[in-house]
């Protein structure tokens, strides 16, 4: 069992989705950076559809009552154990009684940690993710709390390779880090420069030539009511040419949508499955990640792709994940 | 049939049937997802049908595997192209008739005498003209189970709420516009109250998790609030 100390800003349980479901109206969830979520499971022999935590801003503080394999992928939240720093983006072994302990976001937003095992929940229309406001999934369909006592599952077979060969490495030390790593090239932050990646949305057309122009040569902020349902930027108050009622439709993972006011929201994991607002945009895939690490107050800026190159660098992306779990296996036969 | 499809970014295909709200629109919407239903791609994660669209999510990974050297996006339209080509006919979803029970007014319906005032009509006459309406659900939105529910009466319409209350109980009936609702869960929302019904609309434990499911016809019918007592100690 892992047991929280301290339960940090928004600490939720999170999987790849709740899909399967949009079409009774049930949101979709899941983690934010779901390549970070993803990473983290690999590094420690977990299916990359098992739940992990996701912390947000401030980390929590947590305190691990029995050995387990660890990794902590995405934003940087300043991890330490017993009190000494560790490193993201590899397997760590942990001793039964040491304390993890997060502090505010230094780089990026959100951090993944993926437990061996993965966590024992439930699952919820088969799916571990937290829907915060039906109340369900996660540990207990909420954040979670002081005091709160998560259970954990058993390692992989190659969860239990590399919890071995750590273990054997730890000697007298409270925890033991893996000496590799994800390489460089695949750790999220290291893209985090330069402007997003975006298709024209299905109304694109309706809005004025000046907004068109704004969207892509303007910097938008992050402004502080943005969270886990959306982004609300500010920065050029957008509008359409002609004022027209849009028939509500389906809503993704990246949507850019124009309300009343001018001012876009970037729809993410929490979306609602439709709305009735005009979309301008949407956030090629592969850029997503880099969305769900970008703080309230930073900027954010969009260039266009056409819909091949967005589809193509993301199926890279893909190839680049299975060649790193496949290396993570050859490295423990 | 005529329809056109459009990407939603790189893991979506948007059917669209027009602009328009009608009953024909409808039909054409139902044979398509019943026709979602029965087909088995793995690259199909699910579907979200709406007034005149239905959007279709794919596995980008996936449909790039069967799509050799097509671009996954223009593979999944050609497969929607084959399976949209024929007439759809018959063998779909019956349509169902769902009948909700509504305690209309009192605690569950505060604003019951505001739409009566605004339309020159008592509170009664708005009960029996929202309780012989002939109403059909367009889809499921906004949250868990809520429908969005076409076929009420001009003559109880009433505009939203100037602040939208920040708490409205689960299962409670609601009025904004031409429309009518009953929010399933808990949650903000800007529409006149007017009653509240027993029955769960959001049962994440069954499948299908929601009562009602788009093409529906829904009847409403007034209980009093000793049945709405006993009926809700049924559902619980």
């Amino acid at each position: 069992m892992i047991i929280i100390h301290k339960p940090g800003l928004l600490s939720t349980l999170q999987d790849l989705g709740r899909t399967g479901y949009q079409q009774y109206g049930v949101i979709v969830s899941g983690s934010m950076d779901d390549f970070s979520h993803r990473m983290a499971n690999l590094l420690t022999g977990n299916p990359e559809e098992e739940a992990t935590l996701e912390m947000t801003l401030m980390g929590p503080t947590i305190q691990f009552d029995q050995e387990a394999l660890i990794s902590i992928c995405g934003g940087d939240l300043s991890p330490k154990i017993n009190g000494r720093p560790v490193r993201s983006w590899r397997p760590i072994f942990v001793k039964k009684g040491t304390v993890l302990e997060f502090g505010y976001a230094q780089k990026g937003c959100r951090a993944y940690l993926a437990i061996a095992g993965g966590f024992s929940i439930p699952s919820v229309m088969e799916s571990k993710s937290t829907y915060l406001r039906a109340g369900i999934g996660g540990f207990q369909g909420r954040t979670l709390k002081e005091e709160d006592a998560v259970p954990f599952g058993l390692p992989s077979p190659l969860g239990r390779k590399i919890m071995n060969s750590l273990s054997g490495q730890a000697g007298n030390q409270p925890f033991q880090e893996a000496d590799w790593s994800a390489p460089d090239e695949q750790r999220i932050l290291q893209k985090k420069d330069g402007p997003l990646r975006v298709m024209k949305g299905r109304q694109y057309a309706l809005f004025t030539p000046d907004s068109q122009t704004s969207f892509f040569q303007d910097a938008f902020t992050v402004s502080t009511e943005s969270d886990r349902m959306g982004y609300r930027l500010k920065g050029s108050s957008l509008s359409l040419a002609i004022q027209e009622e849009l028939l509500s439709e389906a809503v993704g993972f990246g949507s850019i949508q124009i309300p009343p006011d001018g001012n876009p929201i970037i729809l993410l994991a929490d979306r609602q499955t439709t709305g009735g607002y005009p979309k301008i945009a949407q956030i090629a895939a592969v850029d997503l990640p880099l969305v769900a690490q970008t703080k309230p107050g930073e900027t954010l800026r969009f260039t266009e792709v056409p819909l091949e190159e967005a589809q193509r660098m993301y199926l890279e992306r893909e190839a680049d994940l299975s060649r790193l779990k496949e290396g993570i296996k050859l490295k423990y036969l | 049939m005529d329809y056109s499809l459009s990407p939603l970014g790189d893991q979506a295909v948007v059917i669209e049937l027009g602009t328009e709200i009608s009953p024909n629109t409808q039909l054409q919407i139902q044979k398509i997802t019943a026709l979602l239903s029965k087909v088995n791609e793995t690259w199909l994660i699910e579907w979200v049908p709406a007034f005149t669209t239905v959007t279709v999510f794919y596995s980008l990974s996936k449909a790039a595997a069967s799509a050799g050297d097509a671009l996954p996006y223009d593979f999944v339209c050609s497969r929607l192209h084959e399976w949209l080509k024929d007439p759809l006919d018959g063998d779909f979803r019956e349509q169902r008739v769902v009948e909700v029970p509504i305690c209309y007014g009192g605690d569950f319906g505060p604003d019951l005498p505001f739409v009566a005032e605004h339309n020159g009509l008592s509170p009664e006459e708005v009960i029996h003209i929202h309780s012989n309406g002939d109403y059909t659900v367009f889809m499921i939105g906004f949250a868990p189970g809520f429908p969005f529910i076409g076929g009420m009466s001009e003559r109880i319409a009433a505009p939203r709420k100037k602040s939208p209350r920040l708490k409205i109980p689960a299962r409670t009936l609601g009025i904004a516009g031409k429309q009518t609702g009953i929010y399933p869960i808990e949650t903000p929302g800007g529409w006149q109250l007017i009653g509240r019904t027993p029955i769960q609309l959001f049962k994440p434990d069954s499948h299908p998790p929601t009562l009602l499911q788009a093409g529906d016809k829904i009847k409403f019918y007034p209980i009093s609030l000793e049945e709405y007592q006993m009926l809700k100690e049924d559902h619980s």
